[in-house]
């Protein structure tokens, strides 16, 4: 058995919610407490074993927000169980946890460098090293019903994006989605093997792109801006011919549903009455990305 | 990574001393030390021992929970700071008992039997101690071979200076030291030089491996902690470029320059003051060394606190 946890990237919302429900079940636990220093003070700090990080990844207008919730990774291959001197940390033989026991513990710090996952803390006010259980003090309770024999992060989760279970078992529910979504492991070229992965953010079509309305005839724009969209307006009647402007093109864009995001936030069907250039300043059929622009421009 | 006091007074010290009593026991062989007789091998000894034994008390001042610090002989299979331990424990009856019998001017056998072990002992530790470091795939500036080829160096180099010194002050030869001292001196100057190169490469993970996003640039929009953390503390040590290329070029002129030139004469024969000068000296560079180490080092939680490289 390898007990571990599979986090969706995709629905995770940042909410640090997993780390609180943890640091609750945790400090009042078998491993607690979780230290605070200076709780209330200008520099309130302390154990966690979980915390959540928020980055953005590639570059507008296709970045995205990414929460990360980071904890014990329960190593296969544990570094930190390797370099521990004392046979404080260990992993257990029928599944998978990593865990340290802290009457061992010498506070040496080791492990703490040895994991890349920022995953152990150690407790300056006790001198030991802490980390995530599994919540093993939990899991595995059977006073409590089936449904809540989970780790504490994962049932409080508000977005569902934490799942638990046996990585080993190819039919579980987290093997199931870590095949499906094409879950990954952090970091792996250390080679320590991480049990528990992350399912990267699905694949979903772009949201429309944003574009300024044009300025309405004889409105409220500046002298030189409607002078320019006149010549525009002439320009545009100059290669349409005598059918009017491209009023097949027109037709074809109107159909296909054209849809366009005004500041104001309005969205429809394009007044493709405008014609010319005012169609192609709305989003594209295909969900409105950058070049949906000069593709429709080029067809009118 | 934080540079410790402790740590790095531990390192450099009981490496003086664990260089000393190598090049002792060496020289009984090699005859680097013509003319000692058993009390002042003896005595020398003891000097070497004080070293080590003042390092080894400075490392138990990093430990958060000394009291389990016993507890650190049962990992050997596994953990280089496991084998440090039981190693440094070890080189004390070995090392004591070959004082005795050269003391003693027992069975010569038998001196050189445990003269042999314990230079033997003493790099054995000093590689273990620097394993510790080496082993970490975490810190790539210490995941290398470099790494305990420069500590065995450093620590013969300040440990062949204080013997030097030892000399010096008996009043015996130090000409047959001296040229060890500069061999010494040069391949450790070299390996240092090598290892400030190699650790300019930019090679390792990078947040996107770190993260899984490989195919577009990852950025950090929040860290997630308002004030520091244990890793923050322990792994977030930052310091100007500029200010850590004026300490490395400090630390290899007080290390290497000035012992070189004291040594080997260029500013006058080398005397008693000398050599003292030249020993303190390099004391201060192998310090400064060993706290560039820890300062240079970056550890791979970094990159989830926002570097987009070690």
């Amino acid at each position: 058995m390898k007990l571990g946890l599979v986090i969706d990237l995709d629905t995770c919302v940042g909410c640090h919610a997993c780390a609180v429900a943890c640091k609750q079940w945790n400090t009042s636990g078998t491993t607690g407490p979780l230290t605070d220093t200076d709780p209330y003070g200008d520099n309130p700090s302390g154990v966690w074993f979980n915390r959540i990080r928020h980055y953005e990844v590639d570059d507008y207008p296709n970045s995205k927000t990414v929460n990360a919730p980071m904890s014990c990774m329960h190593c296969d291959d544990a570094a930190c169980v390797t370099v521990c001197p004392t046979g404080a940390s260990y992993k257990r033989k029928e599944d998978g946890i990593v865990l340290v026991d802290q009457s061992k513990c010498m506070g040496c710090n080791l492990c703490a460098w040895a994991c890349p996952y920022g995953a152990r803390e150690l407790d300056e006010d006790q001198g030991v090293m802490k980390k995530c259980t599994l919540c093993v003090d939990r899991i595995y309770d059977e006073a409590l019903p089936v449904e809540d024999r989970q780790p504490a992060c994962v049932l409080t989760c508000p977005t569902h994006a934490r799942f638990f279970g046996d990585l080993d078992d190819p039919d579980s529910e987290v093997s199931t989605l870590v095949r499906e979504r094409g879950g990954e492991s952090m970091m792996p070229e250390l080679g320590y093997a991480p049990v528990n992965k992350y399912l990267p953010p699905r694949n979903r079509t772009p949201a429309p792109v944003v574009e300024k309305a044009a300025p309405p005839e004889g409105g409220t724009g500046g002298l030189l801006a409607r002078w320019m969209h006149k010549q525009k307006e002439a320009f545009d009647k100059l290669g349409s011919g005598a059918g009017g402007p491209s009023s097949a093109a027109r037709g074809a864009s109107a159909s296909a549903g054209h849809v366009t995001m005004r500041p104001g936030g309005v969205s429809g069907v394009t007044d493709s009455g405008t014609g010319g250039f005012d169609s192609g300043l709305a989003g594209g059929s295909d969900g409105g990305r950058p070049d949906a622009r000069t593709r429709d421009g080029a067809a009118s | 990574m934080n540079p410790a006091f402790s740590v790095i007074f531990f390192t450099v010290t009981a490496g003086a001393g664990y260089g000393l009593l190598f090049l002792l026991a060496f020289s009984r062989l090699g005859g680097l030390a013509p003319d000692i007789s058993p009390d002042q091998i003896a005595g020398t000894g003891i000097l070497g021992l004080v070293l080590v034994t003042l390092g080894l008390l400075s490392s138990t001042l990093h430990l958060a929970n000394p009291r389990n610090a016993w507890r650190s002989f049962v990992r050997f299979r596994t953990s280089w700071l496991s084998r440090e331990a039981v190693f440094a424990v070890l080189f004390y009856p070995l090392s004591l008992a070959w004082l005795v019998v050269e003391w003693t001017q027992g069975n010569v056998g038998a001196s050189a039997t445990l003269g042999v072990l314990s230079a033997l002992l003493a790099v054995v530790v000093l590689i273990c101690t620097a394993m510790i470091y080496a082993s970490l795939k975490t810190i790539r500036q210490w995941n290398t071979a470099l790494t305990p080829v420069n500590f065995v160096l450093l620590a013969m180099l300040l440990g062949a200076l204080v013997f030097l010194v030892v000399l010096a002050f008996l009043d015996l030869p130090t000409g047959p030291l001296a040229a060890v001292t500069l061999v010494v001196l040069c391949a450790a100057a070299l390996v240092k030089l090598v290892y400030f190169h190699w650790i300019g490469q930019p090679q390792g993970p990078t947040i996107n491996t770190a993260l899984g996003f490989t195919r577009a640039t990852v950025r950090l929009l929040d860290v997630g902690h308002a004030a520091d953390t244990f890793h923050t503390r322990e792994f977030g040590f930052e310091m100007a470029r500029t200010k850590l290329v004026w300490i490395r070029v400090a630390s290899v002129v007080l290390a290497f320059v000035v012992p070189l030139a004291l040594v080997a004469g260029l500013v006058g024969a080398p005397s008693v003051g000398h050599l003292v000068a030249a020993a303190v000296s390099a004391y201060v560079g192998v310090f400064l060394e060993r706290w560039l180490f820890f300062a240079e080092a970056r550890h791979v939680v970094n990159l989830y606190h926002g570097a987009q490289r070690t």
